[in-house]
């Protein structure tokens, strides 16, 4: 079973108006347990909406999605996904630990538990340091690591990142790269990541999906048959710049068409 | 200089300038017998010791038994203004309760938002003169102890800030803060109490400040259709029909009721401080930049 199965997905807005936007169109996509798939494609050619329509924050116009070989409604309420977004969203009032508690406190999960796990997360993600810092004392990586460790905290099978390193600099976004795929390696996540950098996406993905303007079609899917574990050395690598080269061809391909 | 005594500094400053003025526009009324100096265009208040006593007289009144052989008139104020306030008090209380209740409701639905808001809003146009009397009639049959029915005419007027910061505070969280609760399958229950009131909470002191002011001129409107004699409202009332007579024991009644109000909201910013920390709180003025405008101010090293 897949742990994400996409047929003939299609995503309308304001069907029958005259603001209708046909934002994503006829989606095929199969993606297997363990996958580190990214999605990208030029701005406004719906990849934040597949990855709604993926997380049950938008119902599909017509096809079927199916997580772990649920409806993603189900999967929701079985707690399959984990999310981040561009903005980290930690809750101000909250300090780092009680913030990536919140999910478990949520499930009902008993306080010491909790308390235990949140610490093994943020060791993970090497905040336990901040544990009891406010969210506004951290630099937006720093939130932005929490932001993951509160995603993954509860074991979610599958994790939904949009645009998560969008608004870090680039070393920043160098490093917080590398963090995550050694925390995806201790964890075994299938991972869907949106982004718009094609430096990124072939470093991090098994697969590289390319998106076509709106309305946002696949185009060409790229395999990334490049050596684990990655390290920085893969980004010197003479396969990466092949590689990128031949993403950058397929996304200039569907902008001038 | 520590920003409480500079707040402590500007407020005592503006005061002085305010005594100034008062004392300033006597004088030069006084001394151009009551025109604008160079004109024959009369001064818009009369400067005589009837329309605007010297401020000193003021205190002094304060201090002087307000009826011979009496108590200092300022201890029969503090008397009537302790009194005023328990009904303003529970009015506040549960002013702020049934506004914090209407907010939680039009949040969860439009519906009720729709088909109720226009009807709070409305309740406040209506004068509370007018709403006082009628409340006071219907609980004179239900037998309710009438400074019971002071405090319901004051939380009339407390519900409404309440209501309308708390609905503002419920909404503020971003799209994606809800979206996060939705993806942890949170009820409805654990989003209101987990995002949507901790959110709300810098929203509603200022609204409470408000309320605290509202409940009190609330309650002394209140008490005078209830003939309540042991309050502020019938002290006031006494004191202007006296006040060709005596007008700085008038004066004197409003400083005492202003000072009851300053003290109320003091409570409120006190509670505000404990509860609410310095990067979270909303300005008075200028609210718009919301807590996250100055969440990144400071920074720990
Ligand atoms: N809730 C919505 N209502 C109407 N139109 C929307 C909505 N969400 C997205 N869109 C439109 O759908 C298209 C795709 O948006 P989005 O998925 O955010 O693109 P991307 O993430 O690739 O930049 C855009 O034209 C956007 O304006
Ligand atoms: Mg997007």
């Amino acid at each position: 079973m897949s742990a994400l199965s996409l047929r003939g997905v299609e995503k309308v807005f304001n069907p029958g108006s005259d603001q209708e936007v046909r934002a994503v169109h006829g989606v095929d996509l199969s993606v297997e347990r363990g996958e580190f798939i990214s999605v990208i494609g030029p701005s406004g050619c719906g990849k934040s909406t597949l990855l709604r329509l993926i997380g049950d924050l938008t119902p599909p116009s017509s096809g079927t999605v199916l997580v772990n070989g649920k409806t993603p409604a189900k999967a929701r309420l079985d707690r399959d996904y984990g999310m981040v977004f561009q903005s980290a969203t930690l809750l101000e009032w909250r300090r780092v630990q009680a913030n990536v508690e919140l999910p478990l406190e949520i499930m009902g999960m008993d306080a010491a538990e909790r308390s235990r796990q949140a610490a093994a997360m943020l060791e993970l993600v090497q905040l336990d340091r901040f544990a009891n810092h406010y969210p506004w004392q951290l630099s937006g990586g720093m939130q932005q690591r929490v932001a993951i460790a509160r995603a993954l905290v509860f074991k979610p099978s599958i994790l939904l990142m949009d645009e998560p390193f969008g608004a870090l600099d680039e070393m920043t976004r160098e490093r917080m790269q590398s963090e995550l795929l050694r925390i995806r390696a201790e964890t075994g996540t299938t991972v869907v990541f949106v982004t718009h950098s094609i430096p990124e996406a072939v470093f991090l993905s098994t697969r590289v999906v390319i998106m076509s303007p709106r309305p946002g079609t696949i185009t060409e899917v790229v395999d990334i048959d490049l050596p684990e574990p990655r390290s920085d050395e893969t980004r010197e690598d003479q396969h990466f710049f092949e590689l990128l080269t031949g993403v950058r061809e397929g996304l200039r391909a569907v902008e001038d068409s | 200089m520590s920003p409480n005594a500079r707040r402590l500094l500007s407020f005592l400053g503006i005061l002085a300038v305010l005594v100034a003025v008062w004392e300033g526009y006597k004088w030069m009324g006084t001394a151009t017998g009551g025109v604008w100096p160079g004109t024959g265009i009369d001064l818009p208040v009369r400067t005589n010791e009837r329309s605007m006593p010297h401020t000193w007289d003021i205190i002094i009144a304060l201090l002087r038994p307000a009826r011979r052989g009496g108590d200092m008139l300022l201890l029969v104020l503090l008397k009537a203004a302790l009194f005023t306030w328990r009904s303003a008090l529970l009015g506040f209380v549960l002013g702020s309760a049934v506004g914090f209740g209407l907010g939680v409701l039009f949040v969860r639905s439009a519906l009720a938002e729709r088909g109720l808001m226009p009807h709070v809003v409305a309740s406040q146009t209506v004068p509370i003169l007018a709403i006082a009397p009628i409340l006071v009639v219907w609980a004179g049959r239900l037998n309710v102890t009438r400074w019971l029915v002071v405090a319901v005419v004051s939380a009339y007027l407390a519900f409404f800030p309440v209501a309308i910061n708390t609905l503002r505070g419920l909404r503020s969280p971003d799209a994606t803060a809800s979206e996060l609760m939705r993806s942890y399958a949170a009820t409805p229950n654990q989003v209101l109490w987990k995002l949507q009131v901790p959110a709300a909470l810098p929203y509603l002191f200022p609204a409470l400040k408000i309320a605290a002011t509202a409940s009190i001129i609330g309650a002394i409107v209140g008490e005078l259709p209830a003939s309540m004699p042991d309050g502020l409202g019938r002290a006031i009332l006494n004191f202007a029909a006296a006040f060709s007579a005596a007008p700085e024991k008038l004066f004197a009644s409003i400083l005492v009721a202003s000072l009851v109000g300053i003290g109320f909201v003091g409570i409120v910013v006190l509670a505000e401080r404990i509860l609410i920390p310095p990067s979270r709180r909303l300005e008075d003025v200028g609210e718009a930049a919301g807590p996250r405008g100055r969440a990144l101010k400071e920074v720990v090293a």
